[in-house]
């Protein structure tokens, strides 16, 4: 196994990295300004389904990383939710050692081109950066660097597949695909132990294939970190609804000794309002299913997929995001957010909104859906929005919308995408009566292994938190795999 | 991939197919079903298990030709395999000794009702079975649903077998000469609704198995949401069977034809094509 974090701090005196820092001034990698990502035009990327960010070259990507001051106490590692070593693969972009790099990264996580494209670096690492924190500057763009060095080693055909070493033929059985079970699956083989993935649907990946659409995160990218894995001796099998087509007795009956659940969030949440069962009303979830692991826009594809000129998504989030932008690619003349805060309060990443906006996505904020009208057929023809202000601060901290009275007004719409947020998925708790679970219905579990009530059961990912986030999905997948690695080994010292 | 075993075709638009699964074969129960895909490029259909045979380790799908999936999978020929299979998926139907159970099973709706009634019956329940169709043709499975039946009512639009008239009118019939314990209602949408109010008029304890459009059929989507007692409740994780004087039928009509367009212009073109 790589032993995490230890010694990032030696590390840094390694003389490779003396002389880097040796070769600039601080002050002089102070001047250089923080890299703008290049993008495909935004009229010709709202037509298609490409990736709008390019991707750095390597001349820019090694002048990005000679931003870094190397800092001595590196405050961007805590902001990371696996503690990824930042400075160490960011100095490598620098010196050009860019497949150690790629490296450095998969040390700690197993996903890093997935990463680079969709974690909220903004909260995370790159609001740590001595730059954003210290002197007011913009952060070293962490996450694109992290992007660039994985595809750089995904390009470059010379991916690094870990050497298994002592493999002790215990079964490992690993419930869902998504990126918590993608870690776990990772991690557990690398430890070696015979590892299954057991997927429901019939494609990999879980939200990163179904829900994330293609001009986000290529399928291509998910794609290679999963034949990673399968060279690194990781099985997989889709069509297999656990609980359902297999139970855990029968796991148990095939000799898994241990199982890591990453089920997911799935039972898209609706606000139960007039109207919202009509035609052309959906959630994020089966407006992107159809559309991402479905093909529904594709005509050669048999899945449907209802098209609309006026498409309104309700909620401020990444899927909302990912829903509104998908609406316009698919010819919508209007495409709106409909979002009952403002701006500042929106959860979906800063990134995706900037380019929401240049795709000339329409951001009704303070506004609330209260009722929807159908025409004779039953499909959705308007929507009556209800104006908000913001009050008072609520638990989560942000500040509370508060309906402003009369000020309801009708807009045309033939497509609503309801993006409100996802309740747990609820088949393997449906399957397993005697296993804990919170009031959210999410599994409980013990903080420092992740693991749940019944011994040699681990869980992690969305199943454990609600909606969450890929890296915290990732993050949970490593923490179970060293948990089960500890059960495994010596049943927790009992 | 699931091998095709058997077909046999049961009429002009109705095959049955028995298909490789022996994961789902053992654990499938009356009422299950599963999730179908046809081609890389399939849509994911969902189908109610018919019979299964744990020992050949295969389940028995009977399949309607009416879109473009349904056609594409009644044109496999034994031997041919079925992309993607995942089953058995829903709540098993809860089988108990209740008395006198009236089951209404309308046309291609026979075919799911069967598991259910061969359990019901095994359990110690009388049955009383009315099956309806528009015309004698497309009466299905009637030998089968005779062995497991104590007494079998047949009803068709035009007469051409059993009696002429509406399934509902066979019930009454039933209902008039029996105390009915419960009922079963399984078939196209409308008839449920309309057997569901004629049982409710009598007031029979009645449940329905929903036919919803899916997509995922693992509680994703929401897609085969159905308004149930005022509540929102998806078929394929809360079901398929509801309280049928709960269900909001009309709102479920509405919601079946919520592709009609897409699925007509797609079965054109799949039409079109094999020509
Ligand atoms: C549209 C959208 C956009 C998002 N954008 C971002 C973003 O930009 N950045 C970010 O960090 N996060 C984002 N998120 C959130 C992020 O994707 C999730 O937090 C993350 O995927 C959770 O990972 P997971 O492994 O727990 O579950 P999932 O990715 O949901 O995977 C769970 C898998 O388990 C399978 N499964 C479920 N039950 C069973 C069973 N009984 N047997 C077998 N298999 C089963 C499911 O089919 C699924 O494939 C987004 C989410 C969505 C929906
Ligand atoms: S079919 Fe998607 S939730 Fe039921």
């Amino acid at each position: 196994m790589i032993s995490e974090n230890e010694g990032s701090v030696n590390k840094r005196n390694e003389p490779w990295r003396q002389e880097l820092r040796s070769r600039l001034k601080a002050k002089e990698r102070s001047l250089i300004a923080r890299v703008k990502m290049p993008e495909v035009d935004a009229d010709e990327r709202s037509k298609s389904t490409v990736e709008v960010n390019i991707g750095l070259n390597a001349e820019i990507a090694r002048r990005e990383a000679s931003r870094c001051l190397d800092c001595v106490n590196p405050a961007c590692i805590e902001g990371c939710p696996v503690g990824i070593d930042i400075p160490r693969f960011v100095k490598y972009i620098e010196a050009g050692e860019f497949l150690n790099a790629a490296r450095t990264l998969k040390e700690t996580n197993s996903l890093p081109a997935v990463c680079g494209r969709v974690c909220p670096q903004e909260i995370q690492c790159e609001a740590k950066c001595i730059y954003a924190e210290k002197m007011n500057k913009e952060p070293v763009a962490i996450g694109h660097l992290e992007r660039f060095a994985a595809d750089f080693e995904q390009q470059s055909g010379k991916i690094h597949i870990p050497e298994i070493t002592g493999k002790n033929n215990l079964k490992v059985a690993v419930i869902g695909s998504g990126p918590a079970g993608l870690s776990a699956a990772g991690d557990l083989v690398k430890m070696g132990y015979n590892v299954k993935v057991f997927e429901a649907l019939h494609e990999l990946g879980g939200v990163l294939k179904y829900g994330i659409p293609e001009f986000r995160l290529p399928n291509s990218i998910v794609d290679v970190e999963i034949e990673s894995l399968k060279k690194m001796g990781v099985e997989f099998e889709t069509n297999i609804v656990i609980g359902k087509t297999l139970t855990f007795e029968d796991l148990k009956n095939e000799g898994y000794k241990a199982f890591f659940v990453g089920s997911g969030a799935g039972l898209p949440n609706f606000m139960n309002i007039p109207g919202e069962d009509y035609n052309g009303i959906l959630s994020s979830n089966e407006y992107l299913t159809r559309v991402n692991l479905m093909g529904a826009s594709q005509s050669d594809y048999d899945t449907p997929v209802l098209k609309g000129k006026h498409v309104a998504v309700i909620g401020g989030g990444n899927t909302a995001m990912d829903s509104v932008r998908t609406a316009k690619r698919l010819g919508a003349e209007r495409a709106m957010i409909i979002y009952r805060r403002s701006f500042d309060e929106m959860p979906a990443r800063k990134e995706e909104i900037k380019h929401a906006k240049k795709e000339g996505i329409e951001f009704l904020n303070l506004h609330n859906p209260i009722k929807y009208n159908a025409d004779k057929d039953g499909r959705v023809s308007s929507a009556i929005l209800q104006k908000m202000e913001l009050g008072e601060p609520d638990s989560s901290g942000r500040r509370r919308p508060v309906p402003i009275p009369d000020s309801e007004f009708e807009i045309a719409v033939d497509l609503v995408i309801v993006s409100v947020g996802v309740s747990p998925n609820p088949l393997i708790p449906q399957s397993l009566s005697e296993l804990n679970t919170t009031r959210w219905g999410t599994i409980s579990v013990d903080e420092e292994y992740l693991q749940s009530n019944i011994s040699g059961l681990f869980a992690g990912g969305d199943i454990v938190r609600g909606g969450a986030t890929v890296i915290l999905a990732m993050g949970d997948g490593r923490k179970a795999a060293a948990g089960i690695h500890k059960y495994l080994q010596n049943g927790f010292g009992k | 991939m699931n091998r095709i075993v058997e077909k046999i075709n049961l009429s002009e638009l109705v095959v049955k197919l028995s298909i490789e699964a022996p994961e789902i074969a053992k654990k499938r129960k009356a009422g299950h079903f599963v999730i179908v895909k046809i081609g890389k490029k399939g849509e994911r259909i969902p189908l109610t298990i018919s019979q299964a045979d744990e020992h050949s380790g295969t389940i028995t799908l009977i399949i309607q030709k009416v879109g473009t999936t349904s056609h594409k999978l009644a044109a496999l020929e034994p031997g041919d395999h079925v992309t993607d299979l995942v089953g058995p998926l829903g709540h098993a139907t809860h089988i108990e000794n209740k008395g006198t159970i009236l089951c209404a099973g309308g046309g291609v709706g026979i075919a799911p009702l069967l598991p259910i009634v061969e359990a019901l019956k095994e359990a110690g329940n009388k049955i009383i079975l009315v099956l309806g169709a528009r015309s004698k043709d497309l009466i299905i499975l009637e030998d089968e649903i005779r062995k497991v039946s104590d007494e079998v009512v047949i009803m068709t639009d035009d007469g051409s077998y059993g009696q002429k008239g509406l399934i509902t009118k066979g019930m009454e019939d039933v209902i008039m000469k029996n105390r009915i314990d419960l009922a079963y209602a399984i078939g196209p949408a409308i008839m449920m609704k309309y057997c569901s109010l004629l049982t409710k008029k009598h007031a029979i304890p009645t449940i329905a198995s929903l036919n919803t459009i899916m997509v995922d059929g693992t509680g994703m989507c929401g897609a085969c949401r159905v308004t149930v007692g005022n509540k929102t409740r998806f078929v394929c994780v809360d079901g398929p069977e509801f309280n049928a004087h709960e269900v909001d039928f009309d709102e479920l009509l509405m919601r079946l034809g919520a592709y009609k367009e897409e699925e007509y212009s797609s079965f054109k073109e799949y039409s079109q094509a094999i020509k």
